[in-house]
This record gives C-alpha cells, structure tokens and sequence, in this order.
C-alpha cells in the first residue's frame, strides 16, 4: 500500500477547492444542457414579444423602443438566471453530495463560492447570446462600444450578487422544485415593477414609488445612461450601491446559514 | 483488550425539537475492527455516525475519532475519517472517474497522486470498465460501490458506513461485503450502520444495538445469537400418527418438540445449521416431512425480546 501525501493546507487550498467545485458544476451544466436552453430561450422570447408584438404599442420619449428594451432585457435575463443557483444548490442537498462535501477536509466556503462562480460563467454565456439578439434585432449603444461594455459589467455585477441571494434561499429549501417555486415569483414582481420593458411614468404614482427604489429597475436606469448617452455617473453609483449591498449582506448570510445547517 | 479505541463515544445526547434521537450512546470501537450499529429505523443510528462525521453537533457527550474530538477538532477529524451516507452522494452528471478525482483532490490528496489512486479503487470496486461513464447511467449496485470507493480516496484510517447495503442486490450486496472485509483486513477501523441482522453478522467484530437512542445490548455475534437467536424449525407430516412418531424420534435424539396437529416445531439454539441433523435423525426411523419452514430470528424478534415493542414502530427518521 503505497502512503498518500496530503496537500498542505493554506488559504490558497480554498482557492483550488473553489477551482475544484467551480469545474465540477460547470461539467454538470453542459452536461444538462436543458438548463442552459431555458435560461436563453426565456430571454430570447421576451426580446421577440416586446420587440414586435408589444413594441408597437409602447412609446418611449426621445429613443427607440429597441434601445431602451435591451438594457431592461440583459437584468431581465440574468434576475431569473440567478434562481439557476437555488435550484443548484437544493438539487446537491437533496441529492446528499452536500453531506458528503460537509465530512471532507475541504475549505467550507468552496461549496457556496463553487457554486456562485459556475453561476457566474453561465450568465456571461446568456448575456453573450443576449447582446448577439439585441443587435440581430436592430439595438445599438450610442455611446459605442465603451459604453455597451461597461452597461454589461454592471449586468455581471447585479448577477453575481443577486445570486447570493438564491444561494441563501437554496440552502433553505430542500428540493428544486420549492426553489423554483419560490424564486419566479420574487423575480416577477422585481422586473416587472421596474423600468425593464416599459417607463415608470406609464404607472400609477404608487407602483412608480416602488419601481424607482429596487435594483432592478436602478441597474435598467444605469445600463441605459451608459448605452442611450447623457449624464450616467449617479445612475451606475446607485446600481454598483445596490450589487454590492446585496454582495455584503447575502454572503454573509449565506456563510452563515451552511456553517450551521442541521447542527 | 489493549488496543487503543478509534472510535470513543461517551453519553452522547441529540435532540431535534422535542424529539430526543439520542439518550446517552456510549460506546467504544477498537482500532482495526468493526462495530456494527444495528437497530431499527428512527432508532438513532444515522444520527450517531452524523456527529461522528463531524455533520451534525451533539447536544452533550463527547466523541473522539483517533483522539480527535469530532466538535472541538472537526476540521482536523474531517482528515482521518471516510464517509458514505445512507444515498449514494455521488454527481450523477460526472463520470465515475470525475467523481473520485473531484473528491480525491477535495479530501487533500496530492494533486499528482489522484488520478492514480482513483484507477486503484475504481479498479478495486470493478468499475473500471464503467470508468468513464456518467454516473446518471449507472445502476443502484454501481453509484452504491462508487460513493464507498469516494470515501476511500485519502486512505482514512477510520471508515463510517450509513447502511451501506441498503437497497442493494444480494450479489452488490456481497461484492461490497467483500470490499469491506479487505479494508478492514488491512488495518482499517469500520463503523457501519445496519437494520440487518445478517449483515452485521457478516462483518461486525461487535455489535451494539440501538432502539430510541439508547444502546440495548452489546455484543458479538455469537453472544447475539445465543441469546436471542432460537431459530424454529416447522416440519409438516401427512397424519398426525406420523407426526406424534416423529416427536417421538426426535425427542430420543435430545430434539424435544412441539406438536401442533400435524405439524411439529423444533426449536434451535444453535442456529438453522442443526436442521440437516434434524433431518438426518428423522430418516431411518419415521416418515419423511411433506413441508418443511425454518423461522430465522428477525430482527424484530429480538428487538422484541429487548425492548418489548417491535423494531419497526414508527419514529422519526435516524
């Protein structure tokens, strides 16, 4: 029996471990690539319907209905993605690969960092097959591409965070189908309240007061200074505040809900 | 006994809401052998190798793996043990291969030494051919024998199995008896939870046996069996003149027996292995059976025989 030789531990086995954990959900996603087709086709249908179906009838002061759309449609996209981590996480703790993870030598925060990054990966494959629609379907940045990429870079920002907060919903609810359930409702209300597809102004006061204070509707705000033109700063500090809020406070929870689970 | 215990577990006390999973289970497993937990289900078993695999926290006692405490010391502990639950925790959307070397690296093997390793216990598992598979595809026997081989990847030198054999064909079920005799055989410390008499038989050195979170009964499998284990044979005959001759024989030979109309119950200590002799008595001089049943012990006649109710009384689950 030859010995086996232990890595040593140091803050960068954390990092390898995240490596680690990060390449395996990867793997499982193309393995499954019907999850990936439903977080594109989702998107891809909205884009249809509002473009040409709804479109006609939606008046945007001062900008065409495309180039307002798309920024409503890249938060859109990436809002729903993010239950994708719930659903993840709740598949691995039924499944008991998370007790499993629970009793090895491992950097704890790998599981949830793994999971969050994976997450990450996939949304900048959805956004990627976004920005190629909007420009099929005639949506161009004004501001060129300097301002379309830093519009795609708050998008990624928003994404990451908010799936923070499905990873704290994921470690709570025990099957997939509960994590669905109870992640398309939150999203709706968010995007469907916000500036996503049509102007605050078309709303009664109340909803405005609601739309215009949630990071749905900020990151929509910012995307759109950056890609439509004109004064962006406050827009994305507002949107960049509202990421990293939601960061600070779901990954601490997050943490701290797996430190504890079923003690 | 002077061997250094591995595994030493002293009143250990759990709770989930109100309902108490353990009351108190001490219990002390020798370096190099196996321990057997045997009870029914919601009996606390799964409970017990939580805290030991450092998933759950007790509520009070204490519980040491190779002199690591498993709460003060669990990250350390986390590094001495192997872990297989009661549902084979493997990624059905990797391969087998993928699996034990996403685990190995995980469980701080040398990066240049995973991938041999994994060949070794796929090898040693007989899944080599099924190597590069998705584990989606694989049967019950197969993700059960993988999940095993994933908790054996850094060589622990002490093994927790969470009913290993649950749902298993009897032929996955002997493969992974085999798997488990040669670890331990090579100096691995085994404690593996089981709601069958037999398979604690198989492979305990000592058994305990648990009902409501409190140890019943401790033994090895013999001192089980002679205690508990009266095995009954039922032999059927054509009349009952035949039957009341056949008594007669039997109790000549020191097999006393009951009668019951045609029929005629032995009873046996010394297990379902006396019957040929039985037979053997009956042949020259009294006709030959026309049915014969044998009752081995269950698992509930003993839990019985313990604890007054039946094993399979409801409970949460362990």
């Amino acid at each position: 029996m030859s010995t086996i030789t232990f890595a040593p531990r140091r803050l960068s086995t954390a990092l390898a471990d995240t490596v680690d954990v990060t390449t395996r959900n990867l793997r499982s996603l193309f393995r499954t690539p019907q999850a990936l087709i439903f977080a594109t086709v989702q998107p891809v249908i909205f884009v249809l319907l509002f473009r040409y179906a709804f479109g006609g009838a939606i008046r945007v002061p001062g900008v065409n209905y495309v180039d307002y759309l798309m920024p409503g449609v890249f938060a859109q996209s990436v809002a729903f993605g993010a239950i994708g981590t719930a659903v993840g996480l709740s598949t691995d703790l039924r499944s008991g690969i998370l007790v499993r993870f629970r009793t090895l030598p491992m950097a704890r925060i790998a599981v949830l960092a793994g999971r969050t990054t994976a997450d990450l990966a996939r949304n900048l494959a959805v956004v990627a097959v976004m920005t190629g629609v909007g420009f099929a379907v005639g949506f161009r940045s004004s501001t060129g591409p300097d301002g379309l990429l830093a519009a795609l870079g708050l998008v990624i920002a928003f994404a990451y965070a908010v799936s923070w907060v499905f990873v704290a919903i994921g470690l709570r609810v025990s099957d997939p189908e509960a994590a669905q359930a109870m992640g398309v409702p939150i999203i709706f209300l968010l995007v469907f309240t916000s500036s996503a597809f049509v102007p605050l102004q078309s709303m009664p006061g109340w909803l405005q007061a609601i739309g215009a204070h949630q990071p749905v509707n900020a990151l929509a705000t910012a995307e759109r200074a950056l890609t439509v033109g004109g004064p962006a700063a406050r827009d994305v500090l507002i949107s960049l505040a509202w990421s990293g809020g939601i960061l600070l406070v779901f990954a601490a929870l997050s943490a701290r809900v797996y430190a504890r689970m079923s003690r | 006994m002077s061997t250094p215990a591995a595994i030493e577990v002293e009143g250990l006390r759990k709770s989930f809401g109100h309902v108490a999973a353990l009351d108190g289970v001490s219990l002390q497993v020798p370096a190099g052998t196996v321990l057997g937990l045997l009870g029914p289900n919601g009996s606390g078993k799964t409970t017990t190798v939580s805290i030991l695999s450092t998933f759950l926290r007790p509520d009070a006692g204490r519980a040491a793996v190779c002199g690591l405490d498993v709460v003060a010391d669990a990250a350390a502990v986390r590094g001495v043990i192997g872990f297989a639950g009661q549902f084979a925790a493997v990624d059905p959307n990797l391969t087998g291969r993928e699996n034990l070397e996403l685990i190995g690296r995980l469980s701080r093997v040398n990066r240049k030494q995973v991938r041999g390793r994994a060949a070794e216990l796929l090898a040693d598992f007989g899944l080599t051919a099924a190597a590069g598979r998705l584990v989606r595809t694989y049967s019950g026997g197969m993700r059960r024998r993988l999940d095993v081989a994933a908790a054996l990847l850094h060589r622990p030198p002490v093994l927790f199995l969470d009913e290993p054999t649950t749902g298993l064909d009897l032929e996955s079920r002997l493969a992974l008896w085999e798997s488990i005799h040669g670890l331990v055989t090579d100096g691995t410390t085994v404690l593996l939870t089981t709601q069958y008499l037999e398979e604690a038989d198989a492979l305990a050195d000592q058994i305990v046996m648990i009902a409501s979170g409190r140890v019943v009964d401790t033994g090895t499998s013999a001192e089980l069996k002679h205690r508990f284990g009266t095995v009954v044979f039922t032999l059927g005959f054509g009349s009952q003149a035949e039957a009341v001759r056949a008594k007669h024989v039997l109790a000549g030979a020191g097999y006393p027996a009951d009668r019951a109309g045609t029929e005629i119950a032995i009873r046996s200590a010394s297990g379902s292995g006396d019957l040929p002799k039985v037979l053997r008595t009956l042949n020259a001089k009294a006709p030959d059976p026309a049915t014969i049943a044998v009752h081995e012990p269950t698992l509930d006649d003993v839990f019985l025989a313990l604890t007054g109710h039946a094993a399979t009384e409801g409970g949460k689950a362990a």
